[in-house]
C-alpha cells in the first residue's frame, strides 16, 4: 500500500476544483470548486501523515477545515449580500475594481 | 556654588523664562507676563553677580574658568563642546547685558501693559537676552555663531513685533538679511581660521595663533577681516549700516534693549574677546578702527538732521559703537569697553525717556511736532537731561570719563591713529550737537497740543485713530495710513513715565548710573575698577604704547570739556535762542542737508546696485525659469513617466477572478514544472 493512489486522487480532485474555479461563473459553484480544491489538499496531507507515522498532518488537515470553514462562511456571506442588493450573480459580471 | 555652575544658570534662567511664557500662553495677564520676564533677568542677574565674586576670587594671573556639558561634535580631531569660557570680559559682558535687561524688561512691563500682544512680547524678550548671553559666553566659535545667529534672529521678531505694519515687516526682513550677510562673513572667517590651526576652543585659538600664523600673515588678515564683515553688520558700521534706523519700527523698548544691551555691542565684544587674533593681522585691526572712525563721524551728521525723534537716537547709537569699535580695534580695550557701558546706561535712559515722549505725543515721533514737554514730563525730562549730559561727554558725566579713556588710548598709540583721534572729536562735537538738538527741540519753547493735554489732563493724549508714523510725511498723521490699534502701537492706553511706576522705577536707576558711573575709572589712574577688572584678559596685548602721555591725558580731556560746553553754548544759540538759525543754515548749505538727510544715499545705493537686481533675477526666474524648466521639464516631465507607466500597468486588473485565478494557477503550475525538470 503507497501512497501513491491518495496522491493520484488528492491531485484529480484538486484539478477538477482548479478547472471549476476557472471556468464557472457562478459564485456558489466557485465556492464549492474552492472546497474541493481543500479538501484535495487535506486527502494529501492525510496521505503524507499516514505514510511517516505521525499525526501532523492530521493536524495540519483539521487547521484546513476551520480554514474552510471560515471561508466558506465569508464567502456565503458575500453572495447573500450580493443577493440583497439585486447584483447578478456571474463574477464577470462583478469587475468594477478594474483598472 | 562653583564658577563652573553660576554661568549656566545665567543661561537658563531667561532660557525658563521664555518657555514658561512662551508655554503659558494667554492664560497669563499681561501683569503676570511681565514679572516672569522681569524675574527671569533678575536671576540672571544675581548669578551673574555670583560669578563675578567667584571670578574675582580667583589669583589674577589665573581668572579664566572653562566649563562644558558635554561635547557636540568629537570625531577626527574635530572637538567643539558645548561649553563656556568665563574670564573677565565675559563676565563684564552679561553683568552689563543682564542689569540693563533687567531694567528695560520692567520698563516693558510698564509700557507695554494694554499691548494685545504682551505674551510674544515677552517670550521674544527673554529669548533675545539668552541669546546674547549665549554669544558671549560661547566658549568656541561655534557656539558664539549660534547665539549670535539667534540675536539675529530674535532682532527679526521683534523689530517686526507690530507685524500688521508693512513697514514693521519690512524692517525686520532688511535687520535680518544684513545680519546674515554678517553671519555669513563669520562663518568663513572661522572656516579659515579651522583650516589652518584646527581648532575653535579660544584657549587654543589664543595659544596657537602665533605659532601657526607669521604676524600679519595674508590668510590670518582675510580671516579677521571676513570677522569684522559680521561683526560690522551686528554693530551697524558702514557699510552695513542701514538696518539700524529701519529697527526703530519695533517697539521702544526693544529699541533700548537693541542699542544698550543685546545686540549692536556683539560686534565690539567680539574683536576684544578675539583681541589677540586681531593684534596679530595689525592690517584687519586697521580695517576695524578706521571704518570705526568713518562710521562715527557719518552716523553723527546723518543724526544731526534727521527729525524722527528714535532715529536720531538710533544714529547716535551708531555713532558711539563707532567709537567702541575704533576704540577696540586700536587696542583701547579700557576705554572701548567702558563707554560701551557707560553707553549702555544712557542709550537705555534715552530710549525710555523717548518711549515716554512718544507715549506722551500719542504715537507721533517727529521732532517738528514736539515741543515744550518740560512742564508736561518733568521727570522724562530729568532723566533725558541725565541720558543727553552722559551721552554729549559733558564733563563730570560718565560718557565724559568713558570717551576720553577711550580717545586718550586710541591716541596713546601715536603715528597715524592721530587721525582717529581728531576724528573721535570731530564727531564729539557732532554729538553735542544732535543730542541737544533732540532736547531743545521736545523739551523747550511753546508746549505743543500733546503736550497741553498732559499739563491739562494728566493723560497722554490720544489721536481720534492711530497712524503709521513711518508711512507719508511723518510730520502730519493725515498723509499716514491708519493702523490697526490691537497690533500697533502699545494697546489703547498710552503709558508714560510719569504715570507709570514700572517706568520710572526702570529710568530712576539708569539715571543715576548715566551721571555717576563714570567715576570707576577716573583718569590719571585715580579709580581704575575697569583697567584693574580687565587686566587678566587683556595682559597679553602685544601693543606698544607712546612712552610718556600723561600731557595727552590732560590735553584729551581739556579739548573735550571745551568741545563740550562751546557746542551746547552754540546749539542753545541755535535752537533756543535764535529759532530759525537751524533753517537759515539748512538753506545756505541746501546740498549738505540733502546728503545728511538721505542718510549719505547708502539705502539709495543698495536699492540700485543690490536690491534691485536681485529682484530682477527672482522676476525672471519666476517667470521665465520657473515656468520652462521647473514646471515643464521637471515637474512636467516626472508627472508624465509616471501617467505613462502606470497606464501601461493598469490593463493588467481587469477585474475578472477567473482570469486572476487562471493566472494564480498558470504561474504556479510553471513554477512547480520548472523545479519538477530541474529535480530530474
Amino acid at each position: 500500500m503507497t501512497v501513491n493512489w491518495y496522491l493520484i486522487v488528492s491531485a484529480m480532485i484538486f484539478t477538477i476544483g482548479a478547472a471549476g474555479v476557472m471556468i464557472r461563473r457562478n459564485p456558489l459553484v466557485i465556492l464549492l470548486c474552492l472546497e474541493l480544491m481543500l479538501n484535495a489538499g487535506n486527502l494529501a496531507l492525510i496521505g503524507f501523515s499516514r505514510m511517516w507515522g505521525t499525526g501532523a498532518g492530521e493536524i495540519f488537515a483539521i487547521v484546513v477545515m476551520v480554514i474552510a470553514a471560515c471561508e466558506v462562511a465569508i464567502g456565503l456571506g458575500i453572495i447573500v449580500a450580493l443577493y440583497r442588493r439585486r447584483l447578478p450573480v456571474d463574477v464577470d459580471e462583478l469587475r468594477e475594481l478594474h483598472g | 556654588m562653583s564658577l563652573s555652575l553660576t554661568p549656566w544658570l545665567v543661561l537658563a534662567c531667561p532660557l525658563t523664562g521664555m518657555l514658561t511664557i512662551a508655554l503659558l500662553g494667554k492664560k497669563l495677564s499681561p501683569r503676570a507676563a511681565g514679572t516672569i520676564g522681569t524675574l527671569a533677568i533678575a536671576v540672571a542677574f544675581v548669578f551673574a553677580v555670583l560669578t563675578l565674586i567667584k571670578l574675582q576670587a580667583l589669583p589674577s594671573n589665573a581668572r579664566v574658568e572653562t566649563t562644558s556639558l558635554w561635547d557636540l561634535v568629537n570625531v577626527d580631531g574635530v572637538k567643539i563642546q558645548l561649553g563656556l569660557y568665563i574670564d573677565p570680559l565675559s563676565t563684564f559682558m552679561i553683568l552689563v547685558v543682564t542689569g540693563v535687561s533687567t531694567l528695560i524688561h520692567l520698563y516693558s512691563a510698564g509700557y507695554m501693559q494694554t499691548d494685545e500682544g504682551y505674551v510674544r512680547y515677552f517670550s521674544y524678550l527673554n529669548f533675545f537676552v539668552f541669546s546674547m548671553l549665549l554669544l558671549v559666553l560661547a566658549g568656541n566659535l561655534v557656539l558664539l555663531i549660534i547665539g549670535w545667529a539667534f540675536v539675529g534672529a530674535a532682532s527679526y521678531m521683534l523689530v517686526s513685533y507690530w507685524y500688521r505694519r508693512d513697514t514693521a515687516t519690512a524692517a525686520g526682513i532688511k535687520a535680518f538679511v544684513i545680519n546674515v550677510v554678517g553671519d555669513i562673513g563669520l562663518v568663513l572667517g572661522t572656516l579659515f581660521l579651522f583650516k589652518t590651526m584646527g581648532v575653535l576652543d579660544y584657549g587654543q585659538l589664543f595659544s596657537g595663533a602665533h605659532t601657526a600664523f607669521e604676524k600679519d600673515a595674508p590668510e590670518l588678515v582675510i580671516a579677521m577681516l571676513l570677522i569684522l564683515v559680521g561683526a560690522f553688520a551686528k554693530s551697524a558700521q558702514i557699510p552695513f549700516q542701514t538696518w539700524l534706523p529701519d529697527a526703530m519700527e519695533g517697539p521702544t523698548p526693544v529699541s533700548s534693549l537693541i542699542h544698550a544691551a543685546t545686540m549692536v555691542t556683539a560686534g565690539v565684544y567680539l574683536i576684544g574677546r578675539l583681541h589677540v587674533l586681531f593684534e596679530w593681522a595689525p592690517t584687519a585691526a586697521a580695517v576695524g578702527a578706521i571704518v570705526g572712525a568713518l562710521t562715527l563721524l557719518i552716523a553723527g551728521s546723518i543724526g544731526l538732521v534727521m527729525t524722527d525723534l528714535k532715529r536720531v537716537i538710533a544714529y547716535s547709537t551708531m555713532s558711539q559703537i563707532g567709537y567702541m569699535i575704533m576704540g577696540v580695534s586700536a587696542a583701547a580695550y579700557v576705554g572701548g569697553f567702558f563707554h560701551m557701558m557707560t553707553h549702555a546706561f544712557f542709550k537705555a535712559l534715552l530710549f525710555m525717556a523717548a518711549g515716554s515722549i512718544i507715549s506722551a505725543m500719542g504715537g507721533n515721533q517727529s521732532l517738528n511736532n514736539m515741543s515744550g514737554f518740560r512742564k508736561a514730563l518733568p521727570f522724562t525730562f530729568a532723566c533725558f537731561l541725565a541720558g543727553g549730559f552722559a551721552l554729549s561727554a559733558f564733563p563730570l558725566f560718565s560718557g565724559f570719563f568713558s570717551k576720553d579713556t577711550l580717545l586718550f588710548e586710541v591716541g596713546a598709540r601715536g603715528g597715524w591713529y592721530w587721525a582717529l583721534y581728531v576724528a573721535g572729536y570731530i564727531g564729539a562735537a557732532f554729538t553735542v550737537f544732535y543730542t541737544w538738538r533732540m532736547i531743545f527741540r521736545a523739551f523747550w519753547g511753546q508746549p505743543c497740543e500733546q503736550a497741553q493735554v498732559v499739563i491739562d489732563t494728566g493723560h497722554a493724549y490720544h489721536p481720534a485713530e492711530h497712524t503709521n508714523p513711518h508711512t507719508g510725511n511723518e510730520d502730519d498723521p493725515s498723509t499716514q495710513e491708519v493702523e490697526d490699534s490691537e497690533v500697533g502701537f502699545p494697546g489703547k492706553e498710552h503709558k508714560y513715565a510719569e504715570t507709570t511706576w514700572q517706568m520710572r522705577y526702570a529710568m530712576i536707576p539708569l539715571a543715576i548710573l548715566a551721571v555717576v558711573a563714570g567715576l570707576i575709572q577716573l583718569p590719571f589712574g585715580i579709580t581704575n575698577v575697569i583697567s584693574d577688572f580687565l587686566q587678566p584678559t587683556f595682559a597679553d596685548t602685544i601693543v606698544t604704547y607712546m612712552p610718556d602721555n600723561s600731557g595727552l591725558e590732560a590735553f584729551g580731556l581739556l579739548i573735550s570739556s571745551v568741545i563740550a560746553i562751546v557746542s551746547l553754548a552754540c546749539a542753545y544759540w541755535i535752537w533756543v535762542r535764535k529759532p530759525g538759525t537751524s533753517a537759515a543754515i539748512q538753506a545756505r548749505l541746501p546740498w549738505l542737508h540733502k546728503l545728511f538727510i538721505n542718510k549719505w544715499y547708502f539705502d539709495d545705493f543698495y536699492s540700485i546696485f543690490v536690491v534691485r537686481p536681485v529682484v530682477w533675477i527672482g522676476q525672471w526666474a519666476q517667470d521665465s525659469f520657473e515656468r520652462v524648466v521647473i514646471n515643464g521639464l521637471f515637474i512636467g516631465g516626472t508627472s508624465g513617466l509616471v501617467k505613462a507607466s502606470s497606464a501601461a500597468v493598469r490593463a493588467i486588473q481587469t477585474g475578472l477572478i477567473r482570469t486572476y485565478a487562471a493566472l494564480v494557477i498558470g504561474g504556479l503550475s510553471i513554477v512547480l514544472l520548472y523545479f519538477l525538470v530541474r529535480g530530474l
